[in-house]
This record gives C-alpha cells, sequence and structure tokens, in this order.
C-alpha cells in the first residue's frame, strides 16, 4: 500500500480512495486514532487542505468520525467496513467489466476467462 | 482567514525593460501557492520584491496589512534562491544568528530537526554537501513562525530523498495561517503540495487557480498544463 498518486485526477479523490483501502486492509484498525491532518500530508507528500478534504469524505462515508479535540478515528463498525470494501469491489468490477467490452467479449466469455485464470492460481499481478 | 499578501498594480522596471507586471493578486492564510515559470520568467523577481529586497518601480506590495519594509522582515521567512549562509560558520552559530536577528525563531524545533538529521552542531557548512546545506538551510527558514514564507527554488539540484525531504519538512512546519509561496520551475516535485498555482512568464501572470480544479475539469496535472502552455 502506497501513497502513489496519480496525474489525471483531484489528488483528493485519490486520497480517498488510498485511506479507504488502507481501513479495509486493517492498515488503519477499526476504532483506532488516525494520525492528524499534518502528519497524513506529510506522509502523502500532498498539501494539508487536500488530505483535510479528503478527510471529510471519508467522515460522510461514515468511514472515520472526528473526536473533539482528540483528533480522527476510524469507526468500530465492522459491518459498515465491509460494506465499503464491497462497494470499492463492486465499482472495480464494473470498470474491469467495461474493459473487457471494449476487448470484444461477451459476458460469457468473461466469465470463462476469469474461472480459467482463478483456477490457474494466477494472481493478476503485473 | 485573513489577507496575509496584497498586490496592487505591482510593477518593476529596470530602465525601459519591465522585468515584472502582474497587477493584482491577493493571497489569505492557509495556502501553500506555486510560483511557477521557466527560467528567467520573473520568480526571482517577484520573491525579491515581496521579501523588500528590490522596491516596485510602480505599485504597492503588503504583508499582514503592512507596506513591505523593515516592519515586514519579522514576519517574512524567506529562503534565497543561492547559498545566504557563511560557509566559516558552524551550524550552532547560524543557529546563534537566527536566533538573534528573528523573534519568532522556535530554536527548540530547529535543534530537533538537525537532531533528526544527524547533523552535529559543530560541524561547519563547508564541509557539508550540497543537499545538507539546502536542507540545513530549509530547517533554519521553516522554524520560524511566520506569517509568509517565500522559498526560491527548495528543491532545485537535491536528489529524490533529499527532496522528499524537504517537502515533508515544509509540509510539517509551515505556521497554519500563514502563506507560503514556493518558486520553482520543477512543477512535478511540488505539485501535490499546492493548493493554487500561477504561471508567469515574461514578467506576466499567465494563467492562475486551483491544483485540484485543473484536475478535476481537465484531467491533466499542473505539470502537463505547464507544458502545454510553454511549449517551445
Amino acid at each position: 500500500m502506497s501513497w502513489d498518486i496519480k496525474d489525471d485526477r483531484p489528488v483528493y479523490a485519490q486520497l480517498v480512495e488510498i485511506i479507504g483501502q488502507m481501513i479495509i486492509k486493517n492498515i488503519f484498525p477499526p476504532d483506532s486514532k488516525l494520525p492528524s491532518v499534518r502528519d497524513l500530508a506529510a506522509l502523502a507528500e500532498v498539501n494539508p487542505n487536500t488530505m483535510q478534504k479528503a478527510l471529510v469524505e471519508l467522515e460522510s462515508e461514515g468511514l472515520i468520525s472526528s473526536v473533539r479535540t482528540t483528533g480522527k478515528y476510524v469507526t468500530d463498525n465492522v459491518e459498515l467496513i465491509k460494506g465499503y470494501k464491497r462497494k470499492i469491489a463492486v465499482r472495480e468490477l464494473g470498470r474491469f467489466i467495461n474493459k473487457m467490452k471494449d476487448l470484444d467479449f461477451t459476458m460469457e466469455e468473461i466469465k470463462d476467462l476469469v474461472d480459467k485464470e482463478v483456477n490457474n492460481g494466477n494472481s493478476f499481478r503485473n | 482567514m485573513e489577507t496575509v499578501l496584497e498586490i496592487k498594480g505591482l510593477k518593476k522596471s529596470y530602465g525601459k525593460k519591465a522585468a515584472l507586471d502582474i497587477g493584482n493578486l491577493e493571497f489569505k492564510g492557509g495556502k501553500i501557492i506555486g510560483l511557477l515559470g521557466p527560467n528567467g520568467s520573473g520568480k526571482t523577481t517577484f520573491i525579491k520584491l515581496v521579501s523588500g529586497l528590490l522596491t516596485p518601480t510602480l505599485g504597492e506590495i503588503k504583508v499582514g496589512g503592512m507596506l513591505v519594509g523593515a516592519d515586514t522582515k519579522s514576519i517574512v521567512s524567506y529562503l534565497p534562491d543561492a547559498n545566504y549562509l557563511f560557509d566559516w560558520m558552524k551550524t550552532k552559530d547560524v543557529i546563534a544568528f537566527f536566533k538573534d536577528f528573528y523573534k519568532d525563531f522556535d530554536e527548540g524545533l530547529a535543534l530537533s530537526m538537525l537532531s533528526n538529521l544527524g547533523i552535529d552542531l559543530k560541524q561547519s557548512l563547508k564541509s557539508m554537501s550540497k543537499g545538507t546545506k539546502e536542507k540545513v538551510q530549509l530547517i533554519l527558514v521553516m522554524s520560524r513562525r511566520a506569517k509568509l514564507y517565500l522559498l526560491d527554488e527548495p528543491i532545485g539540484g537535491v536528489d529524490p530523498a533529499a527532496r522528499d525531504y524537504i517537502l515533508k519538512t515544509i509540509i510539517s512546519n509551515y505556521n497554519e495561517e500563514a502563506v507560503v509561496v514556493i518558486a520553482t520551475h520543477l512543477i512535478g516535485d511540488v505539485e501535490n503540495i499546492l493548493d493554487d498555482f500561477i504561471f508567469i512568464d515574461e514578467g506576466k501572470v499567465v494563467l492562475a487557480g486551483s491544483v485540484d480544479e485543473v484536475r478535476e475539469e481537465k484531467g491533466k496535472s499542473i505539470d502537463n498544463l505547464f507544458r502545454e502552455v510553454f511549449k517551445c
């Protein structure tokens, strides 16, 4: 997991995804305290206002909450994190399917291909 | 946030030649601004005018509501393009120098950053590598609780690890109500830490805006936008 910011999209939207994934992967476990906005910004080498904007977005998703004076915490609601994980998975799957359709695969062919690759034990890493 | 830097009808000429002609600009506190342009576009002239090293031919510059002059020196922290420290000095001499000159200098902060880098206070500046010297200068400048930080090419000529260190040091230490102006042509390296950008060329503002808005509207980085605007 790294703070790899791409060129083509707003930085805050990418930060929302990266931190969301860090929560899903337990790098920031449920009910744990997040580093300060400044520290997170320094870690990611991004503008602190941009980091703040990303955290506000994650807060509106319910993944984190602000506790007055003490800082921001990851939600203790494990089900909510699971739901978020599923939501991300469905979105990524949608992107994948659209790409495959662009390559002229039918849904049946896509399913077949996925099955075969999974059985081959491919980890899908380049 | 209050206005930290206010510029009205600013013009600087040398004889008949206009070096800078940028009209009006206003910056509120809490922002990191990129002053971006090719070599010789007027970035350093701008920084020197705001720091008070040069006087405008026309117009005025106010920092924290005061016209630039002796009064604003105490609230402006300036990192010049060139080495500004004397080579014979030891790190501890430079610390003493900053403590004498600037009331807002946080000595404890500077000492802790220097010790994190493993810099010996008895080491003289001339024995340091270029990258280390740049780091020491930046640490001193960022250890002031200033209202305006003017950083002229803070990452010029340093390796990627030193660059990361310098960016992290800027992000972690600037005063929250302050404005940070970073003048550089190394756009890809700094754009993620910027709120807003200003492109200048031949002394004029060519384009200005918010970094994330450009990405949202045009789907491209400031670096790519710069390459388009300044295509040779």
